[in-house]
């Protein structure tokens, strides 16, 4: 069973070497430009994984992870950080956000964190069906 | 220096204010209470005299009265017949006895001069005074009292003669008066060790017999005075002797009564107040002076105390504003810089993912891609350890909590240095607090911390020197000092500021990130303690760590 990921970064160039990355391992993959763009995907179709900068001009990642958190709360968030901070990625997984990962990424370490953050939604799925 | 000259002006002028606002209001109370009861005392001291010589006075012309009115009583009541008579004449002698022993004798005269009869002790029946000026006085005045004198009885006495003018002849009766009844009236006045008290004629002739020195009837050194009713109290010398003289003229004689008094005497107390006041005004400006120091001192201690908290808290404050500054804005580079770092390290894991495909992997140059992929990515690597580094000194990473001895860790940490240090010959001096509390603190940072700080020293002395590494308990502060000095070439005081600066170093490029002791700083105050730093130009640089036991 395949993977849906959301990858969401303001700067293009990252996000379309992720899609390209993704998709050679055969990971369905779309890509948004900003936070307010992957409300509006989501809106359309669901993802498994969502992969997000915290520093986005416009709605950034902190403020986006809430609203999706909000709207789909099956659906995980990784925070991505270019700012070394523990605080900053403590305060995405306070919000619900399922790892943080430090820019520039190790792209196997995300891989791994990517696939963990599925099984956790497979997970609460299973548990809210059996509800 | 300046601030040490403005402190002990300010030291002085609050001394000297303290002692202005305390020591004027103690003197001018001192002397006005002291001139207030001077004036007073004297005032009594005199008074009391003159009411003594007043009434000592009126004593003295009541006996002269009485004795004057029982004689004119007697002239005017009895004839001269019958007073001629020798035994009336006892009879009348013997019951004025009764009143007053005072009277010594009884004596009739005629207007020739010629006793009549006599009544007394002494053989004077056949004395004839026509000669005498006293009787002529009395004859024509009619009472006569005489001065003291010692006459025909070689004793000293005064009579009192009364004249009768009895049809046409006139006849006296005359008494004469023991004068030590004076001596008694007079000295009955209570008086001090030195005091004394007696009559003076006009012509200042004792009349009775003074206490000391001069005898009864001998004329004496004293200024005169016209007669003046009431009395006088004055401070004048007789003999280059000064006393208080309280005098009054009799009204029944002209004699002064005198009474003399030591001034030191009388106002004895009040000298003894004055000595007193003298040592309660001086004991109390010892007290004031010693007070209005102690004051002072203490409160230049105090001030000066403030002043160096508040300058080093300053310093602490600058130094901390200057460090978080500096790691916001190496934050926001680290991170900016992170972004492109992230996309090169993703474009080089992309080629990666492409050269893993079959038909690259056939390409002649398939090596040198790869390669070049590895050491893009390596160096990326490389460059993030440098941004993570960076933004570490700003990154809050929660420390570890161990009990450590700090003896020891120094000595772990000195061990990794100590074949570069021998290989240029310098020596690791310890001098080890061997009561050193364990703290709790984080092991590897702090080891972290004497790590970068001994590789400093080593660096700033080169060749050849001595660092000495010293761990003291500051029982106090609660609090353990490490000072770590260096016999290096120390630093000038512009580098000391920046010296804990980001990218701040003075070693040549490559050799030092300028991230080491920034990295310290923000460790140490992260693990609550202080670190400072002392360095002489030519002679050594020494940081001094302060960590809190617990």
């Amino acid at each position: 069973m395949s993977i849906r990921i959301l990858v969401v970064d303001d700067e293009p160039d990252f996000i379309e070497t992720m899609v390209k990355r993704f998709t050679f391992r055969k990971m369905p993959v779309t890509a948004a430009p900003s936070g307010i763009a992957a409300l509006k995907l989501l809106e359309a179709e669901s993802f498994d994984v969502v992969i997000m900068d915290v520093r986005m001009p416009g709605k950034d990642g902190i403020e986006t992870l809430k609203e999706i958190k909000k709207r789909y709360p099956l659906t995980e968030v990784i925070m991505l950080t270019g700012h070394a901070s523990v605080e900053s990625g403590m305060r995405g997984m306070s919000l619900g956000a399922y790892d943080y990962v430090l820019k520039p990424v190790d792209f196997d370490e995300l891989l791994e964190k990517v696939r963990k953050a599925h099984e956790r939604k497979l997970l609460n799925e299973g548990r809210n069906a059996s509800r | 220096m300046m601030q040490q000259d403005g402190y002990q002006r300010l030291r002085l002028k609050i001394i000297a204010t303290t002692l202005a606002f305390s020591f004027v209001p103690l003197l001018a109370l001192g002397v006005t209470i002291y001139l207030k009861t001077e004036s007073v005392y004297v005032s009594k001291v005199f008074g009391n005299l003159r009411t003594l010589v007043e009434n000592k006075k009126n004593t003295i012309d009541l006996f002269l009265n009485e004795r004057i009115s029982q004689l004119t009583t007697l002239a005017f009541t009895e004839s001269f017949d019958q007073l001629s008579d020798e035994k009336y004449l006892e009879k009348v002698f013997s019951f004025l006895q009764i009143h007053s022993k005072s009277f010594i004798d009884l004596q009739v005269i005629d207007q020739d001069g010629k006793t009549v009869s006599y009544c007394g002790p002494y053989r004077l029946q056949n004395v004839n005074y026509s000669q005498e000026p006293w009787f002529n006085m009395a004859m024509a005045r009619g009472l006569f009292v005489s001065d003291v004198f010692l006459g025909f009885r070689k004793y000293p006495h005064f009579i009192i003669a009364v004249t009768r003018r009895e049809g046409d002849r006139s006849w006296i009766l005359r008494a004469a008066i023991d004068s030590d009844i004076f001596d008694s009236l007079v000295r009955s006045v209570h008086l001090g060790k030195s005091g004394d008290a007696f009559l003076l004629t006009s012509d200042n002739v004792l009349q009775t017999k003074p206490r000391f020195d001069d005898t009864i009837l001998e004329k004496i050194d004293f200024p005169r005075f016209a007669k003046f009713s009431g009395s006088r109290v004055e401070e004048f010398a007789v003999k280059g002797k000064t006393s208080l003289y309280a005098m009054a003229w009799l009204d029944y004689k002209d004699w002064l009564l005198v009474i003399k008094d030591d001034p030191r005497e009388e106002l004895m107390p009040l000298y003894q107040a004055r000595w007193l006041l003298v040592f309660i005004l001086l004991g109390g400006t010892l007290i004031i002076i010693g007070g209005a120091v102690f004051i002072s001192n203490s409160m230049v201690r105090q001030l000066v105390r403030s002043e160096r908290e508040k300058a080093s808290l300053d310093a602490s404050l600058t130094q901390s504003s200057k460090m978080a500054a500096l790691g916001k804005l190496a934050a926001g580079v680290a991170h900016e810089v992170n972004n492109p770092l992230a996309i090169i390290m993703e474009k080089a894991g992309w080629m990666r993912d492409l050269l893993s495909e079959e038909d690259i992997k056939g390409s002649p140059n398939f090596k040198e891609y790869e390669d070049a992929v590895q050491k893009i990515e390596f160096h990326v690597r490389r460059a993030k350890d440098v941004t993570h580094r960076l933004l570490g000194f700003a990154r809050r990473m929660d420390p570890l909590r161990d009990d450590i001895n700090v003896n020891i860790l120094m000595d772990q940490t000195k061990s990794f240095l100590e074949n570069e240090a021998s290989f240029r010959n310098i020596e690791i001096m310890t001098d080890y607090d061997r009561g050193l509390p364990c703290i709790t603190s984080d092991a590897s940072q702090l080891q972290q911390v004497f790590l970068n700080i001994l590789d400093n020293a080593i660096d700033a002395i080169d060749k050849d020197g001595v660092i000495t590494v010293t761990t003291r308990h500051d029982k106090e502060a609660g609090a353990v000092v490490i000072a770590i000095a260096d016999t290096g070439k120390g630093m000038p005081k512009e580098v000391v500021d920046k010296i804990f600066d980001p990218f701040f170093t003075t070693k040549k490029v490559g050799e030092g990130t300028g991230l080491g002791l920034t990295i310290s700083y923000s460790i140490i105050e992260k693990l609550g303690g202080k670190i400072v730093l002392h360095s002489v130009e030519g002679k050594g640089t020494t940081f001094t760590i302060t960590l809190p036991v617990s």
